[in-house]
């Protein structure tokens, strides 16, 4: 086999921002026909490259070639004519707009008279998207499909402008495995038709169920590049992290401790939560010290319980109590009051106030608290936010910076000690490693232990399967808004988790002996 | 080990069509949100021609369809303009300016009548999109500031207002305003022209595309190669430009450029396109909508004069109340497709 031809490349790249050298001479290759992973922890450069890649920025020292030409990419537009096409990780489609309008936006099939031509935009927009597993009317607004259906439509629209180079940036991190699957046979076809396509994503088993080459980027700089089947796992975490070898399988991929001391007497008790069309009777309860993992698949419910027993989701019934004293149902102040706090999954819209400091984040939910007559000592903040920004480690120039300034971890983290000031009882985290680098993910992991061990409830929701077994000392599985299992002591294993969820999703009826109800 | 959610997937479909209950009511509120206000205005047109003799006379009808022709055209440029998310508060000025240059220059023949207030207006809109789409500044800001220079030039050519620049009434360009075809006022040919016109482009051309999806999401229309602040600057260009021409056709109807008439009509053309269901957040909104609020405003008024007894200055108060209803209607809409 000849080596596949270079398609795009660039040599000694290096850009430069405001006080940070965000790429230091950094080489890299897209060849026909290859699925090449791009990783790195968040910060390492890899938005930074695609960016230089589309057109976005422009590199301060270093050579492009395209298809054999020098070239320069003036913006994502001339990028993007040339050939380049991009997909986010945040659907960059337009809501409003009909599916078939956002596909074909400025490719419109025209009739005679130079207007758009509906029927035949229709008919090929229905033909194209069933080649992507999406079967819905396509003149209906786009925001009617599901996140992943809407992923699908982007890659379809990028793909379909004649593509020689298809970047995806996180593309599975909406969608649910089934589309996994489909959008992995797309990336197969693109490969076939001997289009470069350059993968970013976080999740190992994805890199290597479809990647044939990868690079690494650490701190800006070029740390590895190769095939990916000379790389195992652990060499890869270990460039990623800059770790040695020893110390990552010492220490396991995730960093957590295992089992924790736990109390008898339940923290928190959630009975019979319903609510219509969403949760059916959910109980669980979770102990001082516990951690509870929530799992069960996308739509399955997990987020639904979290926010109902923080009080953000109003219930149809239902009880909650805290360390035995019952908390009003569908409001957040009581739930805070009573020790609850959620730690919600879209951190950027239900999270962080990105235009604020660290300081004002970190105070924002615990002002009523540190208040005395509706005043708040200056002082008391400040020993709080220090003494949080120090234990969790938050790596900011320091309590004034602007939370929107910092790495997705790090944010979190903000969050993490917004609602620790508040001095909870139970945690509930929803998804809380989501979509930050692997060396903070660990940083969280390592965390939440250490809360657990400090004698707090907490409830785990995680699609990472890896995470939600090593952090959870027991794991109730939701199918449809029900409790459809719960796996205890020795059963909390992958296997086990999966047994269960395939046997709630082949049908209620079919209980199993995995799912002891 | 390499265990994940993909293997304990059962065959299901990938993506589903949405509920058919669901995508039922999905579809009544898409038609709410699209013909709510042509509802309202035949059931108030219905029963005021029950209740008013005077009112479904052909006198009258003429009388509101030439009166709201040159609101009907301030509004489309309009509706391109809040379809993108933006704002023009110009245009009332704008329009006044259109409609004393189109007097002072009536007299060097229509020609210059007509091109004088397109090119001065136009480039006043061409302005405003620079400044919006270039240096990124507010179009509220952008467009209020325009909205005091457009003033500030008329009453400069003007003597303060004390001038008022007369049409010949003989002249082809009053023609424009006055005369009729086919028993029907010349505006209200223009206008219907004019609106068709602006339906195709907006439903069927690039352009009009563009100027959805930079309202839909301007992040996301720049990613897919939009040109994002060429959109903007032809939208509020086009609404200078309109604002301009109804000024113009104006004056031709009143064979005079007033000085006074049409200060704040920019709250009227706002009002009407949103009454007409064009989302004020953008992204979404017709051109028929913003011919139906025009038409509703204009038969509230009609309405309340007929009664007589009612102070016209109600008129006001029932415009305002039947934007807020609509508002809240629309978000009320909006938050129900979400929950869908």
């Amino acid at each position: 086999m000849t080596a596949p031809a270079e398609v795009l490349a660039v040599r000694g790249l290096t850009k430069r921002f405001p006080g940070v050298l965000a790429l230091d001479s950094v080489d890299f290759t897209a060849r026909a026909g290859e699925v090449h992973a791009l990783v790195g922890e968040n910060g390492a450069g890899k938005s930074t490259l695609i960016k230089v890649l589309t057109g976005v920025y422009h590199p301060d020292e270093g050579d492009l070639t395209y298809r054999g030409e020098p070239a320069a990419f003036a913006t994502p537009l001339a990028a993007q004519a040339a050939g380049i096409s991009t997909i986010y990780q945040e659907v960059n489609l337009i809501p409003l707009m009909s599916v078939a309008r956002n596909l074909f936006m400025d490719r419109e099939p025209k009739n005679r008279l130079g207007l758009i031509d509906f029927r035949r935009m229709h008919t090929e927009a229905t033909r194209i998207l069933r080649d992507y597993g999406v079967g819905v009317d396509v003149r209906r607004p786009l925001r009617d499909l599901g996140v992943g259906a809407q992923q699908m439509v982007a890659l379809a629209r990028a793909v379909s402008v004649d593509a020689r180079v298809v970047i995806m940036d996180e593309p599975t991190s909406s969608l649910e495995p089934r589309e996994v699957q489909t959008l992995f046979g797309v990336i197969r076809r693109l490969r076939e038709q001997g289009i470069a396509v350059v993968y970013v994503s976080h999740r190992m088993e994805e890199l290597y169920a479809i990647c044939d080459a990868v690079t690494v980027l650490r701190d800006g700089r070029l740390v590895h590049t190769g095939p990916l089947a000379d790389t195992d796992r652990l060499t890869l975490v270990s460039l990623m992290l800059g770790r040695e070898l020893g110390e990552v399988r010492a220490e396991g991929m995730t960093k957590f401790t295992g089992d924790h001391e736990t109390g008898t007497e339940p923290v928190l008790r959630a009975e019979h939560l319903t609510r219509r069309h969403e949760l059916h009777d959910i109980s669980l309860t979770i102990r001082p010290g516990e951690v509870v993992g929530l799992g069960g698949l996308l739509g399955s419910g997990r987020t639904e319980t979290a926010k109902a027993i923080a009080g953000a989701l109003p219930l149809g019934s239902g009880k909650v109590t805290v360390a035995g004293a019952p908390v009003r149902t569908g409001s957040t102040p009581a739930a805070i009051r009573a020790g609850i706090s959620l730690l919600p999954e879209d951190r950027k819209s239900e999270g962080i106030v990105p235009g604020l400091s660290v300081r004002e984040n970190i105070a924002l939910a615990a002002l009523p608290q540190m208040s005395r007559f509706g005043l708040v000592s200056e002082a008391a903040i400040d020993k709080v936010v220090e003494t949080f920004m120090k234990r969790l480690q938050i790596k900011a120039s320091g309590p004034h910076q602007k939370v929107g300034e910092l790495s997705g971890g790090n944010q979190q983290k903000v969050l993490l000690a917004r609602w620790l000031a508040m001095q909870p009882k139970v945690l509930l985290l929803d998804e809380p490693t989501r979509g930050i680098d692997v060396g903070a993910k660990a940083e969280v992991q390592k965390l939440i232990d250490e809360l657990a061990e400090d004698g707090l409830g907490v409830l785990l929701i995680s699609s990472d399967v890896e995470e939600l077994i090593e952090g959870s000392d027991r794991v109730v599985v939701l199918r449809d808004g029900a409790v459809v299992g719960e796996l205890t002591g020795d059963d909390v294993t992958e296997d086990r988790l999966l047994q269960a969820i395939a046997a709630a999703a082949e049908e209620a009826a079919d209980t199993t002996e995995a799912v002891t109800p | 080990m390499t265990v994940s959610y993909e293997d304990a997937v059962v065959d299901k479909p990938t993506v589903e069509e949405p509920g058919e209950r669901g995508s039922r009511r999905d579809r009544l509120t898409a038609l709410a949100q699209q013909h709510g206000a042509l509802v309202a205005l035949v059931v108030i047109a219905a029963i005021a021609s029950l209740s008013f003799d005077s009112f479904a006379t052909g006198g009258n009808i003429e009388n509101m369809a030439v009166s709201s022709a040159f609101l009907a055209v301030v509004a489309l440029g309009m509706t391109f303009v809040i379809i993108t998310g933006g704002i023009d508060l110009s245009v009332g000025s704008v329009f006044v300016l259109g409609g004393v240059l189109a007097a002072w220059g009536s007299r060097y023949g229509t020609v210059v009548a007509l091109l004088l207030p397109l090119a001065v207006c136009g480039l006043i809109g061409l302005i405003n999109g620079l400044l919006i789409a270039r240096s990124r500044l507010a179009p509220f800001i952008v467009t209020l500031a325009a909205m005091l220079a457009a003033r500030g030039i008329m009453l400069s050519i003007t003597d303060e207002g004390a001038q008022t620049y007369l049409v010949d009434k003989k002249s082809f360009f009053a023609d424009l305003g006055q005369g009729k075809l086919l028993g029907i006022g010349v505006p209200v040919w223009i206008t219907a022209v004019l609106f068709i016109t602006g339906a195709v482009v907006l439903r069927r051309s690039r352009f009009g595309q563009h100027v959805y999806a930079v309202g839909g999401n301007e992040d996301a229309a720049a990613l897919m190669g939009a040109p994002v602040a060429r959109t903007k600057t032809l939208v509020y260009t086009l609404s200078g430009l309109l604002a301009g021409f109804a000024g113009a056709l104006n004056a031709a109807w009143l064979a005079s450029g007033v000085t006074i008439l049409g200060f704040g009509m920019e709250l009227d053309a706002i009002a009407a396109v949103v009454i007409g269901g064009t989302l004020l957040s953008g992204g979404l909104g017709f051109v028929s909508g913003s011919l139906v609020g025009v038409l509703l405003l204009k038969v509230i008024q009609n309405v309340i004069n007929q009664i007589g007894s009612l102070d016209s200055a109600y008129q006001q108060v029932v415009s305002g109340a039947f934007l807020v209803v609509v508002v809240i209607a629309q978000t009320w809409l909006g938050r129900r497709r979400q929950v869908l």
